[in-house]
């Protein structure tokens, strides 16, 4: 039974991989691919490092990586951060006694429902500048002139952050819930008769007891976010205000007369190497807090 | 007034229920009123849509917000009968493939999650290692030897070729969860399954699996989620005739054709939403559970 293990890891992952990184040598495009449907044969040619020179010199026409990669990172932590802190206060809420908690969990998982590309198109109809509701709103308000949301300005990139953290805040709030509910109640109640206030019960219980769940679904959160590839792409196409790595690489491999392959796997392997970087980190950090992970 | 140690203990718990009853009272109005504001963002966008969708595409794009205005199904009936793109085409392909990705990926991350649950063999911990790492590929780097290898196959353009495609993204997120999932069912079980003389697989298929019915749904969840809203590989992957798309693909050609049929959009939109939320509501009761212990013990 270890033998699917073995087949599974090596022909969906390793070998894709290794070809994907081998590619990152050469010049391949959509014209020297090898096509059985035409019975065209490989014509590519290796090209030793002059992608990666090309795109870490952070020219323009290679996506001017440096500043793409700092909007990823704030694109990446910003939605994060939100993910976890409204995640963390809706399960400690939905932890306790509530009248109607299964109704309100039922409804607070309801955007984990729906598809991502359905929760695109549907923001991108709520943030529309004349008729969205949200500038209705907005100038009911009396806000006069609400943003463009969505046009060539940095608001774009803020509404798409809006989004994110609407769609990831019902997954951080199951996991966070699921990790609140194997907290045994008696440490609560022995605080509590000793005395301890809400704060130092939040602190000194509620949290050392999530560490071992949220250092793993902040770390998958990252990853996941940084690779969050749909919601940008549908609701601002290749506005470059919301650019980040990995819709840059998809519109290299599939937008454009070019189609160059070479330069999308370019960008796969380095932000490959950013995340496994920033994982290796992650890791030594809570090793030296004494978690074993 | 005499106090000895029967009465303390009874007193004690009281008192002490007494007053977080009486601190919940003052603190539940706030207590609901932040639940209710939190469901009304989350239930929000989906409510504004469907409002949207029975409405005409010109009364959809008016700038004073109505709950109704001119509502009818119109816009369902022609969805429905293909006037706006083959929807129900679009509609077969998705379930076909998300049910394909489902069966295929469960089958394959239960038995993987079984086996690195319970059986030891050299490389075992860089092979949860590698199901995490996984995680961190980007499609960027998978697609193009992905296409390639498709091309190679002849399952370019296949529906069966994407299902492949899901499956290196789903497998190992869900043999990450189901293995956490198994190491919580006590290996008692399989020795006394093996006792009394079934076979490695008979003791996986008709003693683990029930038990683990909470981590399938789960991952099942989590396969069909993935495959019915993937946008990028099926964009790439899937060929341009209009009769292979999935909806994923299809609703794109529309938004780019019809910019502003908001309402037909939206209508299309609640006809997609539908199955991916009833398939939620009958696995939501073990997400808690189920992801809890896939995260917790992984």
């Amino acid at each position: 039974m270890v033998l699917p293990v073995v087949v599974v890891i090596a022909v969906l992952v390793l070998y894709p991989l290794a070809q994907g990184v081998f590619f990152t040598f050469t010049n391949i495009n959509e014209a020297n691919i090898a096509n059985p449907v035409l019975d065209r044969a490989a014509t590519y040619i290796g090209v030793g490092f002059r992608n990666y020179a090309h795109v870490l010199s952070g020219d323009t026409s290679y996506g001017a990586f440096w500043s793409t990669l700092v909007r990823t990172l704030i694109w990446t932590f910003s939605c994060v951060f939100f993910h976890y802190v409204i995640g963390l206060g809706l399960a400690l809420l939905l932890n306790r006694e509530v009248r109607g908690r299964s109704v309100y969990r039922v409804l607070l998982i309801l955007p984990w429902a729906v598809p991502a590309f359905i929760s695109a198109f549907t923001w991108k109809y709520m943030f529309n500048a004349q008729y969205g509701i949200i500038n209705q709103a907005l100038r009911a308000v009396g806000v006069d002139n609400p943003p463009v949301w969505l046009g060539q300005n940095d608001w774009a990139l803020v509404a798409v952050i809006i989004v994110n953290v609407w769609l990831g805040v019902p997954f951080m709030m199951v996991a966070l819930l699921g990790g609140l509910q194997s907290i045994p109640g008696d440490l609560y109640e022995a605080a509590e008769v000793d005395g301890a206030t809400p704060w130092q019960r939040f602190r000194h219980i509620t949290l050392p007891g999530l560490r071992s769940v949220s250092s793993t679904v902040v770390l998958l959160g990252i990853i996941w976010t940084f690779n969050m590839f749909a919601i940008i792409y549908l609701i601002t196409g290749p506005n470059p205000n919301t650019r980040i790595l990995v819709t840059y690489a998809f519109e290299r491999f599939f937008s454009g007369a070019s189609r160059d392959y070479a330069i999308a796997s370019t960008y796969g392997v380095l932000i490959l190497s950013v995340l496994l970087v920033f994982a290796g980190v992650y890791r030594r950090a809570l090793r030296k807090q004494g978690e074993v992970w | 007034m005499t106090l000895d140690a029967s009465s303390l203990k009874v007193v004690r718990p009281d008192r002490v229920a007494h007053k977080r009853h009486e601190r919940s009272r003052a603190a539940s109005t706030a207590l609901h009123a932040t639940l209710a504001i939190a469901s009304l963002i989350a239930v929000f966008p989906v409510f504004w849509v469907l409002v949207t969708s029975f409405k005409p595409d010109a009364r959809a794009v008016e700038t004073t917000p109505k709950l109704f205005n001119e509502s009818s199904l119109d816009n369902y009936t022609r969805i429905l009968s293909g006037d706006k793109g083959s929807f129900l085409t679009w509609f077969g392909n998705s379930v076909l493939i998300a049910l394909m990705t489902t069966v295929v990926a469960v089958f394959l991350s239960a038995t993987t999650g079984y086996a690195a649950s319970r059986f030891r063999f050299p490389g075992k911990r860089t092979l949860m290692m590698s199901f995490l790492v996984v995680q961190m590929f980007p499609f960027a780097v998978l697609i193009v030897p992905l296409y390639n290898i498709l091309l190679t196959l002849g399952l370019q353009g296949e529906q069966f070729g994407l299902v492949l495609v899901y499956c290196t993204t789903a497998v190992p997120f869900c043999t990450y969860m189901l293995k956490g999932y198994f190491d919580t069912v006590p290996t008692d079980i399989d020795e006394a399954g093996r006792v009394d003389g079934l076979s490695p697989f008979g003791v996986f298929w008709r003693l683990i699996l029930p038990l683990a019915k909470p981590g399938l749904a789960v991952t099942a969840f989590y396969a069909f989620i993935t495959a019915w809203g993937e946008v990028a590989f099926a964009s790439a992957f899937l060929s341009a005739a209009d009769e292979s798309k999935t909806l994923a693909v299809g609703l794109q050609v529309f938004v780019q054709q019809n910019r502003t049929e908001w309402g037909h959009l939206a209508a299309a939109s609640i006809l997609v939403a539908i199955p991916a939320i009833a398939v939620f509501y009958l696995v939501q009761r073990f997400l808690v559970a189920g992801l809890a212990s896939g995260a917790v013990k992984g």
